[in-house]
């Protein structure tokens, strides 16, 4: 297995993509330069492809093609759409921030609660006055190609603060609408907990009637101070021909709980990338997730977790039911630091395959350097049990709903771990109607 | 007495091997048979066949259900023509709520039957009558199908679908397997519950004692896939005494 | 058996700084000039004698090596090779064809001695079968083709094998004599541009055994290959092909030892292995290879390609190692499940300690109909050590049924050693069923302390850990090597507690 990067053919990276965006890109000065060099490597490298290591089953310049031109900001018609399609939102009771095709829309967002200040990006990014404002785009301790694309293209998001002791009642709720065909919209947001803060974040990627084919990529910077506890939702219901590319980077204080479920049934290609660093003790993580892949869906979830203190556990479970011809990649690393003493780290991916032509690949990795740990990952992939099946066809279901009583398990057994009770409604709402759908 | 099951010469294969060889056997409305036999004597082919598992291939003979040829049925059909098998080793279902489960196995056997849906007030209801008579926590069905269930418990939960779905024809797999003596009481009190003079039931097991309990009309011996002897309840007695042995020459 | 039992004795004084086989045997050796160009490999073919397909094979190889690079994906780190800086060939000198072991160099005999293994043959027909009646057990025979550093000297129990039809002899000699078995069988599990090492391997290989067991055939004993690297600078090629036609099976066992060393040694082997239908060949390891001495220098660098394909309806080809030494493990002994029915089987110990990097596992590519796979694998990392297993199990569209067991386990010893798990698990087939665990921790104290409590020192509790849980696999391995196995992993582990 020889390494050689291929360089990437000059079409594939439009150079006038940047130069055509550039002028609408908010943030002079350092950030800008920030973007350019961004923009730079990420056309030095181009899209990934499976001789990347981390890329390696979900190889964006075969998916993709190439990158489509950035969207331009949305008119009032635009709006309109957004509109009509947050009234479809099943999840109600929010305090909703809305970006519409890559810019905020404060018209259609809601007011931020006490304790919660709210700022756009872009107007952070052009506060001159701000001399650490380019760092915002800095967040990219992990080299990633996408992560950098996002931050050369990042148009707008939503820069939200939780402060100390803050427990604002209603979820944060981020909602992405595309309302155009056939481009890119870059948004990059931040959640940042106070000390002993409680939230809940809710993330969702929805559709205007009629876009199609454009491509969404998000990116999302979270830190936790100490003692903070978010509960985290994320629900995919892109376009079935477009593609979502979203990057989480997580950084954990001392004693706090982070609990994150992503659940994605939409985007014909998908690629959600978590990097969660334990930066102080005694914290916890549950991380949890469901791909709902069929036709010819490509859905990679991607975790990565860094232990990098001692004394903190994390329990991560991801799921995908995989149908027709459609591919489920799951990479889940579990790094384990020298000093990181007593962590306490289980992983478990399981695949369900109901087609001859479904696919599944699971990674589970594990890279531990400290002895006085218990690790473990576990994976399974299959098709749904004939044994069980039998039993319900005995007592009298046929087949098809034997099936799809099992699936239904499968994916129920995931969603439960949802704490908050209309997110959970949520989510099985998105999961009921995948499986209603299924031929 | 009607016949409620009618098996004639029937011949099953599982892989390459022919387990079933000719069997023959009928079972009337109201009665009890128990089925007795060795390992290996295809007892539970039997019944895996009558319930419709995969895996088996018939090759010669028939089994009539109220007259009608049943391996022409699918699993479910059969089971909403009222045949119901009580499984040796039920399986867990995680994620599959046990209430959701009954309810839903409950419904489409009624609607295959050209019956409504059960509301559900009624079938709740039905749920607590059966509960309280079988002595079973209601909550347990909270619980994943059979998540966590003790062997007693599954067995338990076998008889509680059986008061709940009401079957012409019971057959219980070994029912005795795995169970200490109060289980295995309170399991067959459930069972007599339901004997009524449109019912069938087809007992398999391997020892006698379950027959103290649920006492049958009819005993039939085993023996390589073929019934070899059929008698009263004192058979059964007998057997105790003398051991299968001498049947094992009878059937070569 | 007696040449087991020997190395055993021997073994049981090794720790990592005192090698004790690090002694240099000193005899003229015949070497090619350092470097490697195309006259260096005419001149390795030459020396075998070799006719001038078996060269063009060769030169074709080298030429693709030319335009390759070296892999860099694995979790070892090691400074740049020179290739151009090593011997490729060194020969021990020898005046005229061998007829009999006596015209062997009564220096290597020393040599073989020395290192336990006893090339005569009544020595080894000692403890060979009684019969039945007498109550012993029978005792199994081991058939040992000795190589010393490139060139296999001696093979002993050419006639017990030639009655039962089982040909084994070195490939050097297979080549000349069975060239039909060997252009059929050469590269087909293996080819040449498989990877980097192993396409340097097919153009510079040098010995390795050649094992063709015909159908129906039982092979009498177990085969068996001790070797070492002897010559300063020279890498090792050794090249098997070991085929198991119709019904036939065979239990092949290599182990080795190698001498102490300034420089790194370059060890890159390729080895593969054919079952037909209903054939089984069981492929052991015990690997004690030179580890480089206490502040991490020197050591072997142990860069292995081992293959097996089930080519035939119900085969199987099961691989059990051992591995306690090399500075550097790059290998994944690896199964190709292609006939319907077949299963591949892997059992694996590694142990690192030191300054040791290990990067190993297996592959099972599951193609047929209803193909089984089981992967166990114990790694143990003490020291400053990187232990890392990297496997595939992968099942192909029309891999119908296919079914695979793997738990992969790591145990870590003190604070400064790594040990990483990197499964790569491949589905296209919804009828496929694979099931994947795995578990890091360390030793538990309460454990420890208990143990200690009741009268074991520190070290021999460990032992005993340790020995509880590489079990699984050990059981595995045939039962000489077992024993010898069983020592090599407590001496691997010394020092590496406290």
């Amino acid at each position: 297995m020889n390494v050689a990067l291929l360089k990437p053919a000059p079409e594939r990276v439009p150079n006038d993509l940047f130069a055509d965006a550039r002028s609408r890109l908010p943030g002079t000065g350092p950030v800008a330069d920030l973007r350019a060099a961004s923009f730079a490597d990420f056309a030095a490298r181009g899209l990934p492809h499976r001789r990347i290591e981390e890329w390696k089953y979900t190889d964006l310049r075969a998916l993709l093609g190439q990158v489509a031109p950035l969207a331009a900001a949305p008119d009032e018609a635009a709006l309109a759409r957004a509109k009509a399609a947050l009234a479809k939102l099943d999840v109600t009771g929010t305090a909703r921030f809305v970006l519409v095709d890559g810019v905020f829309a404060a018209e259609l967002s809601d007011a931020p609660a006490a304790g919660v200040t709210l700022r756009r990006l872009s107007a952070v990014l052009e506060d001159e006055t701000n001399t650490v404002r380019a760092d915002l785009l800095r967040t990219n301790a992990t080299g990633d190609v996408m992560v950098a694309f996002n931050a050369a293209l990042a148009t707008d998001g939503v820069v939200i603060g939780v402060a100390d002791g803050a427990k604002p009642e209603k979820p944060l709720h981020i909602v992405h609408v595309a309302t155009q065909s056939a481009v890119s919209i870059a948004t990059r947001s931040f959640l940042q907990l106070g000390k002993n803060a409680q939230a809940t974040l809710v993330e969702s990627f929805v559709t205007a009637d009629g876009a199609h084919d454009y491509q969404t990529h998000d990116a999302v910077v979270i830190w936790l101070g100490d003692d903070a506890v978010l509960e985290h939702v994320r629900l995919v219901e892109d376009a079935h021909d477009a593609a979502n590319i979203s990057t989480a980077i997580v950084t954990l204080g001392a004693k706090t709980r982070f609990n994150t479920f992503s659940i994605t049934t939409g985007a014909h290609v998908s690629r959600y990338q978590a990097f969660v660093r334990f930066n102080g003790e005694e914290a916890h993580a549950s991380i949890n997730g469901i791909n709902l892949l069929k036709e010819r869906q490509h859905g990679d979830a991607t975790l990565v977790l860094d232990h990098a203190v001692p004394n903190c556990d994390s329990r991560e479970e991801f799921r995908a039911v995989v149908d027709d011809s459609a591919r489920s990649v799951f990479q889940g690393r579990i790094n384990v630091h020298p000093d990181a003493q007593k962590t306490d780290a289980k992983m478990m991916t399981r695949a369900l395959l109901l087609s001859d032509e479904a696919e599944a690949d699971n990674k589970p990795e594990l890279e531990i350097f400290a002895d006085d740990v218990t690790c473990g990952h576990g994976a399974t992939t299959g098709a749904l049990d004939d044994s069980l099946l039998f039993y319900l066809r005995a007592r009298g279901l046929p087949e098809k709903e034997a099936q799809a009583m099992l699936i239904q398990a499968f994916v129920g057994e995931a969603i439960e771990t949802i704490a908050d009770d209309s997110l959970r409604e949520a989510a099985e709402t998105a999961a009921e109607r995948w499986l209603k759908a299924r031929s | 007495m009607s016949a409620l099951l009618e098996v004639n010469n029937l011949k099953v294969r599982v892989e390459d091997r022919e387990i079933l060889h000719g069997l023959t056997l009928t079972v009337n409305k109201g009665q009890v048979h128990a089925i007795m036999g060795p390992n290996g004597s295809g007892k539970s082919t039997l019944s895996h066949v009558i319930a419709g598992k995969p895996g088996y291939e018939v090759t010669d003979g028939e089994i009539l259900f109220e007259g009608e040829d049943l391996l022409a049925m699918e699993p479910d059909e059969r089971a909403a023509k009222g045949v119901f098998l009580a499984f040796q080793y039920p399986v867990e279902i995680p994620g599959v709520a046990t209430m959701n489960f009954l309810r839903t196995a409950l419904n489409a056997q009624r609607k295959a039957r050209g019956e409504g849906e059960m509301s559900t007030p009624d079938f709740l209801k039905k749920v607590r009558e059966v509960c309280t008579r079988l002595n079973i926590p209601q909550d347990m069905l909270k619980r994943g199908v059979n998540v966590g269930f003790s062997g007693g418990e599954k067995k338990r939960n076998e008889v509680l679908q059986m008061a709940l779905f009401e079957p012409s024809l019971c057959i219980l797999d070994e029912m005795d397997s795995g169970l200490d003596i109060d289980a295995l009481r309170i399991a067959a009190d459930g069972v007599n519950a339901l004997r009524t003079p449109d019912r069938g039931f087809v007992v398999i097991t391997h020892y006698q004692r379950l027959l103290n309990y649920i006492i049958p009309d009819v005993v039939h011996v085993m023996s390589n896939g073929r019934v070899v002897k059929s008698g009263g309840k004192e058979l059964a007695l007998e057997l105790e005494e003398s051991g299968y042995a001498q049947f094992e020459d009878k059937a070569a | 058996m007696p040449a087991v039992q020997e190395t055993v004795d021997r073994v049981r004084q090794i720790d990592v700084d005192q090698y004790r086989y690090g002694f240099e045997t000193l005899i003229e050796s015949e070497k090619a000039p350092k470097g490697l160009d195309e006259d260096t490999v005419r001149f390795i073919s030459a020396k075998k004698d070799e006719p001038a397909w078996m060269l063009e094979w060769r030169l074709e190889a080298f030429r693709r090596w030319q335009t390759m690079a070296e892999p860099t994906w694995a979790r070892v780190d090691y400074p740049k090779i020179d290739y151009q800086d090593l011997y490729y060939y060194a020969a021990p000198k020898q005046k005229k064809a061998l007829a009999s072991l006596d015209e062997v160099d009564p220096e290597i005999l020393r040599t073989y001695e020395k290192l336990g293994i006893s090339l005569r043959e009544q020595e080894i027909l000692a403890g060979v079968v009684r019969p039945d009646s007498e109550g012993a057990p029978e005792e199994r025979r081991v058939a040992v083709d000795a190589v010393f550093d490139s060139v296999s000297v001696a093979t002993t129990f050419q006639a017990e094998l030639k009655k039962a039809g089982v040909i084994f002899m070195p490939i050097s000699h297979a080549i000349r004599e069975h060239p039909d078995l060997v252009k059929k069988y050469l590269g087909s599990v293996v080819p040449t541009s498989d990877n980097f090492f192993a396409t340097l391997n097919s153009a510079v290989f040098s010995d390795g055994s050649f094992v063709y067991v015909p159908p129906g055939v039982r092979c009498p004993m177990e085969l068996s290959t001790y070797f070492r690297i002897n010559e300063k600078n020279t890498g090792q090629f050794e090249r098997t092909l070991i085929i198991a036609d119709k019904g036939a099976y065979v239990s092949y066992l290599e182990g080795c030892t190698a001498p102490q060393r300034d420089e790194n040694q370059l060890h890159a082997a390729v080895v593969e292995l054919i079952a037909h239908d209903d054939a089984e060949i069981k492929y052991s390891t015990v690997q004690n290879w030179y580890p480089g001495n206490s502040e991490g220098a020197g050591g072997i660098y142990n860069f292995v390609t081992k293959r097996g394909d089930c080519r035939g309806r119900n085969s199987k080809i099961s691989w059990t190692q051992v591995e306690t030494g090399s500075a550097i493990t790059w290998k994944y002994p690896s199964c190709i499940l292609r006939g319907d029915n077949s299963r591949g089987e892997f059992y694996s110990i590694a142990i690192s300690n030191g300054y040791q990097q290990v990067d190993s596992g297996t592959k099972m590519i599951h193609l047929g109909k209803n193909t089984t796979s089981r992967i166990i694998s114990k790694g143990i990392a003490a020291g400053r050590s990187q232990n890392t297993y990297r496997g595939l199990v992968s099942a192909h569209r029309k891999a119908i049924g296919a079914r695979n067991f793997t738990a992969c386990d790591s145990l870590l010893i003190g604070d400064k050693c790594g040990a990483h798990t990197v499964p790569y698990i491949e589905t296209k087939n919804s009828s496929a069923l694979f099931e994947h665990e795995a578990t890091t921790s360390k030793i538990s104290e309460d454990v420890l302390f208990y143990c200690v409590q009741r009268g074991l020192s520190q070290e021999e509790a460990v032992g005993l850990v340790v020995n509880g849980f590489v079990k699984d696999v050990l059981q595995h391995l045939p039962m000489e090597f077992a024993v010898e196995a069983q020592k090599l992993i407590s001496i691997s582990l010394e020092g590496s507690v406290g």
